[in-house]
């Protein structure tokens, strides 16, 4: 992993890092993908990938309404609502 | 009182030798001493306890035993990643520090109506990512058997809370050992429950396929008792098990003769001190002594146990924690300049830094490119770990093995090498991968620091655990050692 590639999944993580975290993230994400790498030694053909450890179908639920609505309870755990929608910064203009 | 197990402070409440009220005054006023001291608690709810505990009394002076819940009036704290209606779930995280939830977590509402009483919320890695409690937003807790050292984690919390006798049991939540490890550095008995025996509802995320809740409790009768409250089918939770709960105290009392226990042998030659390969056959030769046989196993795939661990909880981390985003709860960053900087901000500013090392590592494997090298040979990788532990359950009832390859280290000692701290969990991360039941119990000290040895079950076989803990307990007084100097 390159500095570029920290930089990028960070980007796209959208997590903001000042420089000096950048650098220390990257040196330890270089210790921790060594570790990791040790995988790729594995030879894995014809074996299926496990997503879980049940083989479980998703259960149909019967198509009624089953909840009430609590906007105004859950909005109230919100940084800033108005007339029941959540504010964010300008997005277009 | 303070280290009566659960079942003890039953039966006095019981015989009416004490109320619930007394028990709670006791739980809450040693927390007041010795809080300040372990750092256990981050919440702590007197108010409510006490109006618990008089409703608990007076419903027990009007009604039979039989009438009443089984654990009415009875102590417990909550790691504070299950969710609570009207008290504070902080999961550890500064993202989470203004966060109220709107409703209780599954187990918090069973726990409830089996009739415990909660009296806070425990200290823990942020979001459930660390093995030592280290990671945590309120500060490190610490190993009530020496506070230089930690308690393990993520659960250090709640394991240190039974360990210094706080409460009598405790939950916790384990994706990679998070219950078995605290357990074993604690000196106390804990259950990581087959995946889907608890339900996940209200237990905030981490890595969906391998979390699970489970119990912390000073001996494997308590953990059936609370099993018992904590285990069935939810329909609000898409990966619960709609089968039968067994009643978990019924088997404690059978005989362990003939059972057979499988030592895998990659577990007993890897970067196990001898101090502590010493102590865990001192415990094989007593299980032994009662009946059971000592077989041999393999499980061949273990080394790579960890490497693929730490792609798949990573991978589900990211995913799961991309909610947290500063607009509908959690923290916001101050004067957003744009939606992105809102997002960035918030997430770069809310989260810790091992967090954030978990969702870059995350956000890496999954991404295009990067896809099949690591997260899907790390899945095919968990189909061959699954795959060795059916062989050996084919040969063995139990396996057992160390919970940890060292006691308790320093505070401190591993926090600056993510790698060190990761190899913490060696013993425990395969089971998470198999979703397969898991219990640590303790079996001896080196240098006044506990150890503990790890039952391990086929799927939903928790009572054959339980039981063989249970057994072992009976005929040995580990579990009844406490520190002395709190």
């Amino acid at each position: 992993m390159s500095s570029i590639d920290v930089k990028n999944i960070a980007y796209l993580a959208r997590i903001a890092m000042p420089p000096q975290e950048l650098a220390d993230t990257e040196q330890k994400l270089q210790q921790i993908f060594a570790l990791i790498d040790h995988l790729q030694a594995q030879d894995t053909r014809n074996i299926e990938p496990m997503a879980h450890p049940l083989a479980l179908a998703q259960r149909s639920l019967p198509d009624v309404v089953t909840e009430s609505d609590q906007r105004d309870k859950f909005q109230a755990l919100a940084p800033a609502t108005e007339l029941g929608c959540y504010l964010v910064p300008i997005v277009i203009e | 009182m303070p280290y009566k197990t659960l079942t003890d402070l039953k039966n006095a409440l019981e015989q009416k030798s004490i109320s619930s009220r007394e028990l709670m005054t006791q739980a809450l006023t040693r927390i007041e001493t010795l809080n300040p001291k372990l750092n256990a608690f981050i919440s702590v709810n007197a108010e409510m306890a006490f109006k618990a505990a008089d409703k608990a009394d007076q419903l027990r002076a009007q009604k039979n035993h039989a009438e009443l819940p089984p654990l009415l009036g009875l102590p417990i704290a909550h790691k504070d990643l299950f969710c609570t209606d009207g008290i504070k779930t902080s999961c550890g995280s500064k993202m989470l520090d203004n966060f109220i939830a709107p409703y209780d977590a599954t187990v918090v509402r069973k726990c409830a109506e089996a009739g415990l009483i909660s009296l806070g919320k425990t200290n823990m890695d942020e979001f459930a990512m660390g093995s030592s409690t280290e990671n945590s937003y309120y500060g490190p807790t610490r190993n009530p058997w020496n506070t230089d050292y930690v308690p393990g984690g993520s659960s250090g919390g709640s394991a240190a809370a039974v360990a210094a006798g706080l409460v009598p049991v405790s939950t916790g939540s384990d994706t990679g050992g998070s219950i078995r490890q605290p357990a074993a550095l604690c000196g106390i008995t804990g259950l990581k429950p087959s995946y889907g025996r608890i339900s996940r509802y209200g237990m905030v995320a981490f890595a969906s396929s391998l979390d699970q809740g489970g119990p912390f409790a000073r001996s494997a009768e308590d953990i059936a008792w609370l099993m018992n409250a904590m285990a069935g089918f939810d329909p609000r939770d898409s990966t619960s098990l709609d089968v039968p709960v067994p009643d978990y105290t019924a088997d404690l009392e059978k005989s362990i003769q003939g059972l057979r226990i499988g030592l895998p042998k990659e577990y007993f030659n890897h970067s196990l001190a001898p101090s502590m390969q010493k102590i865990i056959d001192e415990a094989l030769k007593t299980l032994e002594k009662l009946g059971a046989q000592l077989v041999e196993i393999s499980l061949p795939h273990s080394d790579l146990a960890i490497s693929s661990y730490y792609v798949i909880a990573p991978a589900e981390c990211s995913s799961n924690l991309s909610r947290y985003d500063g607009v509908r709860f959690g923290y916001r960053c101050e004067n957003p300049q744009d939606l992105n900087d809102l997002y960035s901000r918030s997430r770069g500013e809310g989260f810790g830094a091992e967090v954030k090392r978990r969702i870059l590592i995350g956000t890496y494997v999954l991404s295009a490119g990067y896809y099949d090298a690591y997260y899907l040979q790390a899945q095919k990788v968990r189909h061959l770990i699954k795959d060795d532990f059916d062989q050996a359950f084919r040969k063995v009832d139990v396996i057992a093995a160390p919970s940890t390859p060292t006691p308790a280290f320093k505070i401190g000692e591993k926090a600056a090498d993510p790698v060190t701290m990761y190899q913490c969990d060696i013993y425990t991360l395969a089971l998470n991968l198999a979703g397969l039941p898991g219990l640590s119990m303790p079996v001896g000290f080196i240098e006044g620091l506990p150890v503990g040895l790890q039952l391990m079950g086929n799927y939903l076989e928790e009572s054959r655990i339980l039981n063989m803990a249970h057994q072992y307990q009976k005929n040995t007084d580990w579990h009844l050692q406490h520190p002395k100097d709190l």
